[in-house]
């Protein structure tokens, strides 16, 4: 399996919306062990001026994970996902994601690139609400550490993904 | 607990530094993240496939890392809502041991530069055992104008 470079620029399909739970999003604030009472208790986000409870800031990347899973595969590009970390994460805020929104999410293959030895996949994923309102867009990198077919692993580089 | 936004843009210069804070991970926090975020990558809690993919041991998800590190931000402004922009790059992994002490994140911000219409930039500097282990780790946030 080798990644094809020539998948940049790929974009995918609307995935379906994404419903935002209010108890998905108590989970996940006490997952990332934050209690602030904005993400839990709709009046504390009105005295913030929030029409319902808030996300935390990083949610909205389980909404794209669940999109990816829905309308992106790692085959078709190559990409080997055996052994799977992050590289890099970026969000744009047009507005917080909150409780009753339903996020449409749209992806776009933005990089493909082998270095020293690993495969790099960068991503953009946009995020709107029903309505098609802007809400966030991510940008990120995933890198494989299956070793790469007549590819040098760099041991030393190891831990130090870009 | 009372939310309340208690930072305004006229309170802050450069360099000011926002609550420093010290965060445990411990291998029950990434399965209960894991649960949370439906993320079952498994060099996040199987000790045998992270080292297969040449980790040292289970590591934390990126992700909590940075979640952990965004109240930093989010605690001192006061609204989730001001952040405009959230960035990292994740440099080192944060090797989870499997033991009840598990891993120390350390997260410091400052502001690092002053931007027009009451917005403000924050770095983090996120440390476990003292390696950063996020790099490039930047917030911006509005605030509220008095």
């Amino acid at each position: 399996m080798a990644l094809n470079p020539k998948c940049v620029g790929t974009t995918y399909p609307p995935a379906q919306p994404y419903p935002v739970e209010p108890q998905a999003i108590r989970r996940f604030a006490e997952a990332v062990g934050d209690p602030a009472p904005v993400y839990t208790d709709p009046a504390a986000a009105q005295s913030l001026g929030h029409p319902d409870v808030l996300a935390p800031p990083t949610f909205p990347f389980i909404v794209v994970a669940r999109a990816m899973e829905e309308v992106f595969r790692y085959e078709d590009i190559g990409f080997d996902p055996t052994y799977l970390i992050h590289g890099n994460q970026r969000f744009d805020y047009t507005r917080p994601v909150r409780a009753g929104d339903r996020l449409v999410t749209t992806l776009e293959i933005t990089g493909a690139q082998t270095l020293r030895g690993r495969d790099v996949l960068g991503l953009r994923a946009d995020l709107a609400d029903a309505d098609g309102s802007h809400v966030v867009t991510t940008h990120m990198t995933f890198v494989s550490l299956s070793a790469v077919e007549g590819g040098e692993r760099d041991d030393d580089q190891r831990d130090d993904q870009r | 607990m009372t939310t309340s936004v208690t930072i305004s843009a006229e309170d802050v210069e450069i360099g000011t530094e926002l609550p420093a804070r010290t965060v445990t991970v411990t291998r029950t926090d990434l399965v209960r993240y894991a649960g949370a975020s439906e993320d079952f990558n498994p060099v996040h809690w199987n000790p045998r496939v992270a080292r297969e993919a040449g980790l040292p041991d289970v590591i934390a998800h990126g992700m909590l890392t940075m979640a952990v590190a965004a109240r930093t931000v989010t605690d001192w402004v006061g609204d989730p809502g001001a952040i405009l922009e959230y960035r990292t790059r994740f440099s080192k992994p944060v090797v989870v041991p499997d033991d009840e002490h598990g891993a120390t994140v350390e997260v410091h911000g400052r502001v690092a530069a002053k931007l027009d219409d009451a917005r403000v930039r924050i770095d983090l500097v996120v440390t476990s055992g003292g390696t950063k282990v996020l790099s490039e780790a930047r917030a911006v946030v509005r605030l509220p104008s008095p």
